[in-house]
């Protein structure tokens, strides 16, 4: 372990259990000792007051690989298409890439395969200075080899210290290989990335423990930083019609792809785009106790004409079909209103709806985490308060 | 054919709890499950033996108690198990689990590697294309259906959010795979006999030529800086009152920021 107790200092005083939040500290014959589920994230160090505790090899980390930091500057957004369009995710991206770049005083760069000027031009309107622009048709189908193979290439050229692309199943595939090629590190489904005043390193935050808790991550000897975000986690940036900003053209690589798409077959599940588009969803969690419960969810979400989601506590019950899932491993939503029923609000469900406008938590618990993140919260019995809310709404809106 | 899983255990997340007053993971008594995307694909790599035989070998890099997730496999259909165990692996990030298991897999013969597309613990879904990367070999994410296997050859279906893809490939390829892919099969009288029975191989960093500083902590570009709970919204109003009283309060303030 790269944390380590010397024993003749530690008094076995047990303060220190509380400072590791990964229960990796366990007492043995009155001394503290690390054990492997220590993640190394050195918070015990402050926490023993006897300074018993300490890394093993300050600086330990390899830095032999390490890029010469000041090198890196930018930041590049990886845009994707699909069938010729920019996806939705891209320009969320570009408005957190802008915040970024402003605030480092560096360039916002795009990279875009398979589409055209036009939408290059676009890219630029929502913050982009630079587009580097391969229109090649044949990119318009995916291939992680060709699109890994370019991306890695203008990034080794154009230096950038931030590298965004979208946690879709195209980024999600390729840009861990570009990770791995450039030998940096790579930041899964952030829900918030800032940079550290103190060092300028990005700090980037996702779900961590199969969401029950968030993590701040960093990746301070290595560039780019490397970060994906899901769609519709971050919002949009400012479209300014007059933005200008240069389109550079880049040829097609000649690697040839190991793997090739014969076909593509849409396939758009109507529930999805419910969520996807609803102004009102409401959601059912362990709550609503099985399918009576899921009855008087639907029964609201009609009458406020808003799409019905679940959390995984529901869906792994077997009350709600998977579809319908909201969070961390199912769908992110940001609805005007989330009515969330009977859902505690473990930060995998609540990673996949906390941007909603709105959000009204019923639960009988008063502890329960989802009040945390609610605007109006209801403490009460969701059998009683659901059905009377869905006749109240019929009344207002002359049902 | 000879086909290669990657496994990983994982504590069962859906169990884990958050001790409320101290913010941090409560682990006590939270099972260790094998990855439950790693079983569809123990089950796709068992029915392709199966169907054409070859061999197929179980692999995850772990702590030496992950050798029950390898037995497991076993009783599930798997041929061979490997641990890949040292205490130099600790810390390891997806860059270096990733170099760190592409080390193992060169040391193998293969046509196909097979990993779930995300582990529950991580959800990051990284160490499938990464290893792919380091063994300098395709990878197909997230299949759904294999349609077609041949000896240099294969034919798959990729979930993608809008539909999926008939992607083809040469071999070798890494195939991560989701849920919808198959069923995974409870293990057999027989196959428990033989996991109870099988001889576990064992890897260490030397057994896999691993350069040291590219290992666990030190090898990996990532670091954990801390962890928390999500914040609470700062504008939360609490409706009090008996249910009519707060269905009434909850209609009057939906009406009065005109969302109703």
């Amino acid at each position: 372990m790269p944390v380590i107790v010397i024993p003749d200092k530690c008094t076995g005083c047990e303060t220190c259990l509380e400072s590791c939040p990964f229960d990796a500290i366990e007492f043995r014959d009155g001394k503290a000792y690390i054990n492997e589920y220590c993640n190394s994230c050195m918070n015990c160090l402050s926490g023993c007051p006897e300074g018993a505790i300490i890394e093993t090899e300050p600086g330990a980390r390899n830095t032999e690989h390490r890029q010469s930091l000041e090198d890196y500057k930018d930041v590049l957004v990886f845009a994707e298409q699909r069938e010729g369009r920019v996806v939705p995710v891209s320009y969320e991206l570009l408005g957190v890439g802008r915040r970024l770049s402003d605030e480092l005083g560096a360039r916002l760069i795009a990279v875009l395969f398979g589409a055209g000027e036009p939408e290059a031009q676009e890219l630029v309107k929502w913050g982009a200075d630079k587009v580097f622009l391969c229109s090649d048709a044949s990119l318009r189908k995916f291939s992680d080899d060709v699109y890994s193979e370019m991306l890695a290439k203008i990034i080794n050229e154009q230096k950038p210290s931030i590298v965004l692309a979208g946690a879709t199943p195209v980024g999600r595939s390729f840009i861990p290989r570009v990770a791995a090629r450039l030998r940096t590190g790579l930041t899964a489904d952030c829900t918030s990335l800032e940079i550290d005043k103190e060092t300028g390193n990005l700090l980037q935050v996702r779900p961590a423990f199969g969401g029950n808790i968030m993590a701040a991550i960093l990746c301070p000897d290595y560039r780019p930083q490397m970060a994906t975000v899901r769609p519709r986690v971050m919002k949009r940036g400012e479209y300014d019609e007059n933005r200008t900003g240069e389109v550079i053209t880049v040829q097609i690589d000649s690697t040839k792809s190991r793997t090739n798409v014969l076909e593509f077959v849409k396939e758009v599940s109507e529930v999805s785009v419910n969520l996807h588009e609803a102004d009102i969803i409401v959601a059912g969690g362990r709550g609503i106790g099985g399918e009576k419960g899921y009855k008087l969810i639907e029964e609201l979400a009609e009458a406020l004409g808003g799409a019905v989601g679940a959390s995984r506590a529901a869906i792994d019950e077997g009350w709600i079909p998977y579809s319908h899932q909201v969070g961390q491993t199912g769908k992110t939503v940001n609805p005007k209103i989330y009515f969330a029923c009977g859902i505690s609000g473990a930060v995998q469900h609540l990673v996949g709806m906390q941007s909603s406008d709105i959000i009204i938590a019923i639960n009988k618990n008063p502890e329960a985490p989802i009040f945390n993140v609610a605007t109006y919260g209801i403490v009460g019995d969701l059998f009683e308060i659901v059905p009377m809310l869905t006749k109240k709404v019929r009344e207002v809106k002359g049902m | 054919m000879n086909i290669i899983v990657c496994i990983k255990q994982v504590p069962d997340t859906a169990e884990i709890r958050i001790n409320p007053e101290t913010n941090t993971l409560m682990r006590e008594g939270v099972p260790s499950i094998i990855n439950p995307f790693d079983l569809h694909a123990i089950e796709a790599a068992v029915q392709i033996r199966e169907a054409g035989g070859g061999k197929v070998t179980v692999l995850t890099m772990g702590p030496p108690q992950a050798e029950t997730s390898l037995r497991e496999a076993i009783s599930m259909g798997a041929d061979e198990a490997i641990l890949l165990s040292d205490r130099a692996f600790a810390g390891s990030d997806t860059w270096a689990t990733s170099y760190t298991l592409a080390l193992a897999i060169k040391k193998l013969e293969f046509d196909i590697v097979f990993c779930g597309k995300q582990a529950i613990d991580g959800d990051t879904a990284q160490v499938g294309p990464e290893t792919a990367e380091f063994l300098g070999i395709p990878h197909i994410s997230y299949i759904r259906k294999i349609d077609e296997v041949r000896d240099d050859y294969i034919k798959v279906e990729r979930l993608m959010d809008d539909g999926y893809d008939v992607v083809e490939s040469s071999l070798p390829v890494l195939l991560t795979v989701v849920r919808e892919l198959n069923e995974p099969r409870m293990p057999s009288l027989r196959g428990k006999m033989a996991a109870k029975k099988a001889g576990i191989r064992k890897m260490c960093m030397t057994d896999i030529g691993a350069d040291e500083n590219s290992l666990g902590l030190r090898g990996s570009p990532t670091q954990v800086r801390n962890i928390f709970a999500p914040e609470v919204r700062a504008e939360r109003k609490m409706i009090e009152g008996t249910a009519e009283e707060q269905v009434d309060n909850l209609i009057k303030e939906l009406k009065d920021i005109k969302c109703l």
